[in-house]
């Protein structure tokens, strides 16, 4: 198994080090899809060079990253192209052991439900085979790493890479029981990106699922648990803060980057719905909508958590998604994050969702060339298709969640649902 | 053809009043026309210096101000050196007192009042303005440099006119009634390639051991005629055929009212040599305090004809032009070219960039190279913007080679504004200010100690503490950029589009998070369901 891994790492990486070298490199670094104010690598040499200058990166509204990034391109500058790309391969290995990790929890459950028979007769096929389950792995390796939006990512040198590194360290380390760098890397997510926060509650689940702490609000065991995990996601968001705080001297990176990221100042087009929405915005109803927008992506969270009780992998795969597309700032980096899970679980309406999506990024670039060098278009244009395009997403979401969902009613009632008298029966939401 | 001449008009007070005027001719088709109103007073006296400028500095502790309302932009190399330089549109620039605490609220006062004295609409706040820390220092008395109450702003898109004309003459202390100010009809002066009237306060030295200082107030006004398609093609002047109107008299308020003409080209006048920004010039000198200059009809116009068409000017020796590369709305470079036509001198310029926050500098990508090779400034003073906070400052310290090309380039990306934010007429485009570009150019010309003792006027004008070199300030063209536009018809549908695909996607997540699979009946058939409601009324029992 660790040959084909090795094998998808080496072409993988070959394409990245072909595309630094080549002339589209300059393009793809240009790209409003591939790079936003908070992830763009022109930003971050900007910061260095102020760093440089003797001003403070954040006196201006140029950088928006945070101090420990700046710090560590302040020693990688020169071998960034190996960062970014170490980064991909970090993330997609940290996949690859995820889902391979998930996959024997899912093989053990199934094999226990096999055995007291509490499987209804008539869905054994949906039980998994092991067959089928071995090359999952695999497969959401090569979801991120041949994913055209993670190259391009990488290839754009966007910051976002080494953000989905550190999620998907985080993601690892909880699917592997470790609650301490659980915690240290959900931290550092936050601290980097600020909306990863809605996953500590995945991951709290997770845990307590392992450890076999009930969710109950009565018990002393599940507060003690959540006040442990609080204390160490709390105290190395503290200690990076403060470090931060000790590298620069000042405060002003707290504004300048969870501020930038919350009141969304910079309305550079990106694939989100953000910058056309507030650029268009009355100035009277702003903040009521920028509240509107930022609750948005966390309200999520409680509801998700009720329903995906028993799924945590699962809840923190639609928090990586909600967050991707509500997000102030999004890229194709995130999205390519969320995607790698695709192959894990089931989809339904895989060729209406991927042509969509294939149609908008092929539109992308057309529509931005018609309206920003050709000028024969207008902004309604390239705004038409991030519509669109996050249409499709939330399509994509929907879908998959709701297979998830129907797949595991089926295999508590059966497959083929009968009403009272025998006769077959179709199965609504109600 | 045609001639180009210089009106340049002085009055001097330190209790005794001085007007002088300088008429030069110059190369090509124009004329120039400057006026400086130079007085000095204590500031509880209001006998000459005007009462609202006296009570502006006292109120907002000003120790220096100078405001320029320019119409057009000065060719520097078709017309030489000005004077007077000032960037098109509206500048200001301020000193302010070190016992001031609160500067911008002090500046944003000051400009507020300075609008209503000059009827011009100086909105300067901290979203426009900058603090320089070298390219404007302190022209009067008084070693002050922190540059912290300093505040320098321009507006290139002022329009400059009548209703600005007005309250400056009033500033006069003969007003337009006598004097040369009488020549002053807008009518004539607006009908100009290049238009600036200024006005500049600063603390000077009472008498020469400076125990006691005084204010000086010097209102200048440089106008360039275009004779040559005025004076149908003929190189010819007259004061009559400039401003419709010949003198009569000076103010008699004045304690010296001169003419200065430039005749370098014709000198076979009464005459006084100097030496004026590096450039050896001889002028015939009027003045109008004394009754024989104007003769028998007690008026004095003046004519001068040329017999050759060609004029001698000497080439500037700096020389800076600016302008925006790049035709996509993503991104842009300004590029700044400065010129050294010294042949064998190099020397150190300060530029200075004022760059509005919505173009975002990259100053990483700051590149000068001078004769294909990378000149690093020796000094770099950069404040990147804050975004409808403040705008971008960056000053250089650049040396120029002798006979040279300097480019100076810096990216910068091209912003999306809120839709509210856009000027009316966005398409046009978003002025950005000129670049300023300030040096000590090494004279080629000696200077001549003894035409210097006849016009003092020189003296303070162009001090120069070397004699071997004379201070320039020269101003770029200002740049017009063009920014991406949202489409301001539609906020409604945009709201509402972008509203509705949240929606969706709320709308979809809610169903699912708060739904149950169920057991549904299955939907009969369309015609079934039409069948059953017409047996419904004929009351029989549905299929």
């Amino acid at each position: 198994m660790a040959a084909p891994l090795t094998l998808l790492l080496i072409v993988a990486v070959t394409i990245r080090a072909a595309l630094f070298r080549s002339t589209f490199a300059y393009w793809i670094a240009e790209r409003v899809e591939v790079v936003s104010p908070l992830t763009a690598w022109k930003r971050v040499v900007e910061g260095l060079a102020l760093l440089d200058l003797g001003v403070s990166p954040y006196a201006g509204d140029v950088f928006h990253e945070t101090p420990l990034i700046i710090y560590l391109f302040h020693f990688l500058v020169d071998y960034a192209e190996i960062t970014f790309i170490l980064a991909d391969i970090i993330v997609a290995v940290a996949f690859y052991y995820v889902v391979k990790d998930y996959n024997k929890q899912v093989f053990r459950k199934q094999k226990f439900a096999l055995e007291a028979d509490r499987y209804p007769a008539d869905c054994h096929e949906l039980v998994r085979t092991p067959k089928e389950m071995y090359y999952i792995p695999l497969k959401a390796a090569l979801f991120y790493l041949l994913n055209p939006f993670s190259v391009l990512s990488c290839v754009a040198k966007s910051t976002c890479c080494l953000n989905n590194a550190v999620v998907s360290l985080f993601i690892l380390a909880t699917v592997k029981g470790n609650m301490l760098l659980s915690a240290i890397f959900l931290a550092l997510a936050t601290y980097q990106s600020l909306y990863p926060l809605t996953l500590c509650v995945g991951a709290l689940l997770y845990l307590m699922q392992r450890q076999f702490i009930p969710v109950n609000a009565y018990r002393l065991s599940f507060w003690w648990f959540v006040a442990q995990y609080a204390f160490m996601y709390l105290g190395s968001l503290l200690v990076m803060v403060a470090l931060s705080f000790f590298l620069l001297g000042s405060w002003d990176f707290l504004p300048s980057v969870y501020g930038f990221i919350l009141s969304v100042p910079d309305l550079t087009p990106n694939v989100g719905l953000f910058w056309y929405f507030f650029a268009e915005m009355f100035e009277h109803f702003r903040l009521f909508f920028l509240c509107v927008f930022q609750i948005n992506v966390f309200v999520y969270t409680v509801p998700l958590a009720i329903k995906l009780k028993e799924h945590p992998v699962f809840l923190i795969f639609m928090q990586l998604a909600i967050i991707s597309i509500f997000k102030s700032y999004p890229t194709v980096g995130d999205i390519a994050l969320y995607m790698a899970f695709l192959p894990v679980w089931i989809l339904r309406n895989v060729f209406l969702v991927s042509c969509v999506l294939l149609m908008c990024s092929a539109l992308f670039p057309v529509l931005w060339h018609l309206w920003i060098n050709a000028g024969s278009a207008n902004a309604n244009f390239y705004f038409a298709i991030t519509l669109v395009f996050n249409i499709a997403q939330m399509l994509l979401v929907s879908d998959y969640f709701y297979a998830f969902l129907r797949r595991e009613h089926h295999l508590v009632h059966g497959l083929y649902p009968k009403k009272k008298d025998g006769s077959e029966a179709t199965l609504v939401l109600k | 053809l045609g001639a180009t001449f210089l009106l340049f008009l002085l009055l001097l007070l330190l209790l005794l009043i001085q007007k002088h005027m300088i008429v030069q001719p110059l190369l090509s088709g124009f004329f120039q026309c400057g006026r400086h109103v130079e007085r000095a007073h204590k500031l509880s006296h209001y006998r000459l210096f005007p009462k609202s400028l006296g009570q502006v500095i006292s109120k907002f502790s000003v120790r220096e101000l100078h405001i320029s309302l320019t119409q057009g932009y000065w060719r520097t190399m078709q017309w030489g050196q000005p004077y007077q330089p000032s960037p098109p549109g509206a500048e200001l620039w301020v000193w302010f007192q070190d016992s001031v605490t609160d500067v911008d609220g002090t500046w944003s006062e000051l400009t507020n009042v300075l609008s209503g004295i000059f009827c011009a609409s100086l909105n300067f706040d901290s979203i426009n303005s900058i603090q320089p820390s070298a390219s404007f220092k302190p022209l009067g008395i008084g070693n002050v440099t922190d540059h912290r109450f300093l505040r320098y702003a321009t507006l290139p898109r002022e329009t400059v006119c009548t209703e600005n004309l007005t309250p400056w003459k009033k500033l006069l202390p003969c007003g337009s009634k006598a004097g040369l100010a009488v020549l002053l009809k807008s009518e004539k002066l607006f009908h100009s390639s290049f238009h600036s009237q200024a006005v500049h306060i600063r603390p000077v030295c009472q008498d020469a051991q400076c125990a006691t200082t005084s204010w000086e107030l010097r209102q200048t006004l440089n106008v360039v005629f275009d004779l040559y398609v005025s004076g149908q093609g003929k190189r010819e002047w007259s004061l009559f055929k400039m401003f419709s109107r010949t003198l009569t008299e000076a103010c008699p308020l004045a304690s010296s009212s001169k003419i200065y003409v430039d005749v370098s080209d014709n000198s076979e006048v009464l005459t006084a040599q100097a030496v004026v920004l590096g450039d050896r010039r001889t002028f015939s000198v009027y003045d109008l305090t004394q009754k024989s200059t104007f003769g028998t009809t007690s008026s004095l116009n003046l004519l001068i004809r040329w017999k050759s068409s060609d004029a001698h000017m000497l080439r500037p020796l700096l020389h800076a032009e600016r302008y925006v590369a790049g035709y996509r709305l993503q991104s842009g470079e300004i590029h700044t070219l400065m010129y050294n036509n010294h042949p064998y001198r190099s020397f150190p310029v300060l530029l200075l960039d004022l760059v509005p926050w919505y173009l975002r500098l990259y100053i990483h990508t700051l590149s000068v190279t001078s004769k294909g090779k990378t000149n690093r400034p020796s000094y770099i003073h950069y404040e990147p913007s804050k975004d409808r906070v403040k705008p971008h400052t960056l000053e250089m310290l650049v040396q120029l080679p002798p006979n040279s090309v300097t480019e100076v380039t810096v990216h910068f990306d091209r912003i999306l504004l809120k839709w509210t934010e856009y000027p009316p007429d966005p398409n046009h485009g978003f002025y950005v200010g000129s670049s300023v570009v300030s040096s000590l150019v090494p004279s080629i010309v000696a200077m001549d100690t003894n035409a210097t003792h006849e016009c003092p006027l020189f003296n303070s004008f162009f001090p120069s503490k070397e004699e071997t070199s004379y201070f320039v300030r020269l101003y770029t063209e200002p740049l017009l950029v063009n920014l991406p536009t949202p489409d301001f018809s539609m906020p409604y549908n945009v709201i509402c589009l972008t509203c509705t695909v949240v929606a969706v996607g709320y709308g979809s997540l809610f169903n699912l998070l708060t739904r149950n699979f169920q057991i549904g009946e299955p939907r009969p058939g369309v015609a079934k369901r039409i069948a059953n409601v017409i047996r419904k009324m004929r009351g029989v029992p549905p299929l």
